[in-house]
């Protein structure tokens, strides 16, 4: 294989990644502080996707690419603020009546309100987008380009792949060094001993929501930008290799979270590259499957057992 | 705690029994869990088509186009109750039942079309079908049914989705998208099934619905079925009286997935073709909300609840677009209401969480496991309001 194909291929997997990455922050949060796989949350990234279409087709009237950087970037800024705030509002709402009544309920019951809300999320977007997949406006000109060992890299997926890692630093400052990211993970290790020490519970649990939502809405954002295509069904099969990224890096670990959304970018492209296009899902599941079964606490994470 | 306990059981003993002459009538039934199970579904079978050549329902569509849909319901009620297995009595969640279902009909499909050249009767492939869905059920339950429950979830819900792509992609062994068709129909002493004449498999449907129910009744108040529900309220509690959790589980799996075996091998039979867009992850959410909409862990309950939502799904919906389009009311004739099926799984399914988890048609047991929590939840929410704004 030239090396051109391969570094190409490489750009291609860190933009996937990206978008990964972005969502399985959302599930490993979540997981971290209530132990609830967040179903609906591939389908708030779907939702994001939808609105930053709607901005910029509606609002904005945008149908091809902005060539002035400027107004570029400040597009991109109101787009990301404006989608990232309403899709952090939407896991409030979701939690606030979907989840957190039934916080004591046996386990099988908020996983199944989650299964519920993501239908309801995926039908909404059906009926008021349509069935048919959209166009999003490439506002990225198609050959802002540059050459790097033969291969040719957009500047977009530049763009996207410096945006998800300064979003993963960003949250990873949040957590590890604020009150509010202490607040959370102390309420993710003991959530009664942390509501004994003054923590508000119920508060930082709906913090995580919106922040998790929030990268979920900027993943939507970026995939909108980055395959130019969206469906209402895209958050089911993103939401699934993005929760297996999160269990791969060890759900609950942020870190491990961003580096398995980036592994799972490189198995789907370099699958793709070597003949196996039909398989790439497939392939994905299975690494889930085998990471469940070989090492369940994934590669970075605590060994988690039954809660008693 | 056992006092409070001991009060709510005798509530509900005495809220049961039925008042007068009926007692005597109900005990003997709920002694008789088979009798009361061919009873009643000869009753039911019975009744069905006669209803249906009464005026509010003949008007609908004709006689043999309610039997087809009688009969492709009790294919969904086969399903519903062996997730209820998993699901209800287990407390397992399989979010990947669908692929059980597609196992089944790509075993008839491969047992008995010209595609595989192969023609073994229907009678013994129902059992083979049941038979691969479950070795399957055991392959994937194996390894995984050691992790938390939840984790449990996202396996099948991977199993769902890569056993339809299998199917789709190995075009040299199923005919890929396409599907395989013209199966050959059953076979019976001479007498042979045809796509025409519903009322044989009408009539296999309620005994395969009927058998079903009884050997999960009897499964049910079995030490396996008492296992089951033990492991669903308390694993912890479960493991420590003995009972071999990761069996017990798998035991549940295995039989969930060979109903769904079962089922299999009837739909791909009746309709004489399988293709894998019959077994998306809508399917298996479809059973979910059946089970859980029905009243986890009610035998029932779940079919009746299976029994409705398909209706709802493939008669009633279909039947408003119809009617909207004779009828022009402004709004409603726009609307396409088989699109918002799935919003109204999604809304059930979440306020029936919330307000009645355990289903329309609750089992006794579930609805006091569900309510017995919840004035332990209100005591630990009071110190939370309490502790509330200490952060600023």
């Amino acid at each position: 294989m030239e090396l051109s194909v391969l570094v190409q291929q490489f750009f291609n997997a860190l933009t996937l990644g990206s978008i990964y990455a972005l969502i399985a922050l959302g599930y490993t949060m979540v997981y971290g502080i209530i132990e609830l796989i967040n179903f609906a949350h591939g389908d708030v990234f779907m939702v994001g996707a939808f609105t930053a279409f709607w901005l910029l087709t509606v609002p904005l009237a945008l149908h091809g690419s902005v060539d002035n950087p400027v107004l570029l970037a400040g597009i991109l800024l109101l787009i990301f603020t404006v989608v990232m705030v309403f899709m952090g509002i939407v896991g409030v709402v979701i939690e606030r009546f979907a989840y957190r009544p039934l916080r004591n309920a046996p386990r099988l019951a908020p996983l199944l309100t989650a299964i519920g809300v993501s239908f309801i999320l995926q039908n909404i977007i059906q009926v008021v987008f349509g069935s048919s997949p959209r166009r999003t406006p490439q506002i990225f000109g198609n050959d802002a380009r540059f050459d790097l060992l033969g291969a040719s890299i957009s500047f977009r997926g530049v763009f996207i792949f410096l945006l998800a890692l300064g979003l993963i630093f960003a949250l990873q400052a949040f957590v590890g060094r604020t009150r509010l990211g202490r607040a959370m993970r102390s309420t993710a290790q003991d959530r009664e001993a942390a509501q004994l020490m003054g923590v508000n519970i119920n508060r930082t649990i709906a913090i995580t929501f919106f922040i998790g939502s929030a990268l979920a809405g900027a993943g939507g954002v970026v995939y909108g930008l980055h395959f130019g295509q969206i469906g209402f069904t895209i958050g089911f099969s993103a939401g699934l290799k993005a929760f297996t990224a999160a269990v791969l890096g060890g759900i609950g670990n942020t870190t491990g979270a961003a580096l398995g959304g980036f592994f799972i970018g490189f198995v789907e492209v370099y699958s793709g590259q070597f003949g196996l296009f039909r398989w790439s899902e497939a392939l994905v599941f299975a690494v889930l499957i085998l990471v469940l079964v070989f090492r369940p606490s994934g590669l970075l994470g605590q060994p988690l057992t039954e809660r008693a | 705690m056992t006092i409070q306990d001991d009060a709510e059981r005798r509530d509900l003993s005495s809220g049961d029994r039925m008042p007068g002459g009926l007692a005597p009538v109900r005990g003997f039934f709920e002694a008789h869990r088979s009798i009361s199970v061919i009873v009643g579904m000869a009753l039911v079978g019975l009744a069905l088509p006669l209803v249906v050549m009464l005026p509010p329902f003949s008007t609908f569509q004709a006689g043999a186009a309610w039997m087809n849909n009688f009969t492709l319901a009790g294919v969904y009620i086969l399903l519903a109750l062996g997730l209820n297995i998993v699901v209800g009595l287990a407390g397992l969640l399989d979010l990947g039942y669908a692929a059980f279902f597609a196992i089944g009909s790509y075993t008839y499909a491969f047992g008995a079309s010209p595609f595989s050249g192969l023609h073994i009767p229907f009678w013994p492939m129902l059992l083979i079908g049941a038979l691969m869905a479950a070795i399957f059920g055991v392959l994937l339950g194996a390894p995984t049914l050691r992790l938390r429950g939840d984790y449990l979830a996202i396996v099948t819900l991977g199993f769902g989705e890569i056993v339809p792509i299998v199917f789709k992609n190995s075009d040299t062994y199923t005919r890929g998208t396409n599907g395989i068709s013209s199966l050959y129909p059953p076979d019976l002493l001479g007498y042979r099934f045809s796509t025409i004449e519903i009322l044989p498999f009408y009539i296999v449907m309620l005994l395969l619905v009927t058998l079903a129910m009884i050997l999960i009744y009897r499964l049910q108040e079995s030490r396996l079925g008492r296992s089951w529900m033990a492991i669903r309220e308390d694993e912890l509690a479960a493991a420590s009286n003995g009972i071999n959790t990761v069996t017990t589980k798998l035991l549940a799996f295995a039989l969930g997935a060979s109903t769904a075996g079962l089922a299999g091998v009837f739909s791909s039979a009746k309709l004489t073709f399988t293709g894998p867009d019959q077994f998306l992850f809508t399917v298996s959410f479809t059973v979910l909300a059946m089970v859980v909409l029905g009243g986890m862990g009610n035998i029932w309950g779940v079919a009746l609840g299976a029994f409705i939502l398909y209706m709802i799904q493939s008669v009633l919906l279909k039947g408003l677009n119809q009617f909207f389009d004779a009828v022009p009311v402004p709004i409603l004739s726009d609307i396409d209401f088989v699109q918002y099926q799935f919003l109204l799984y999604g809304l059930a399914l979440v306020s029936m969480m919330l307000l009645r988890p355990e289903g329309l048609f609750p089992s006794k047991r579930r609805r006091r496991e569900l309510h017995t929590a919840a004035p332990g939840d209100d005591a630990a929410a009071t110190p939370a309001q309490e502790a509330g704004g200490a952060l600023q």
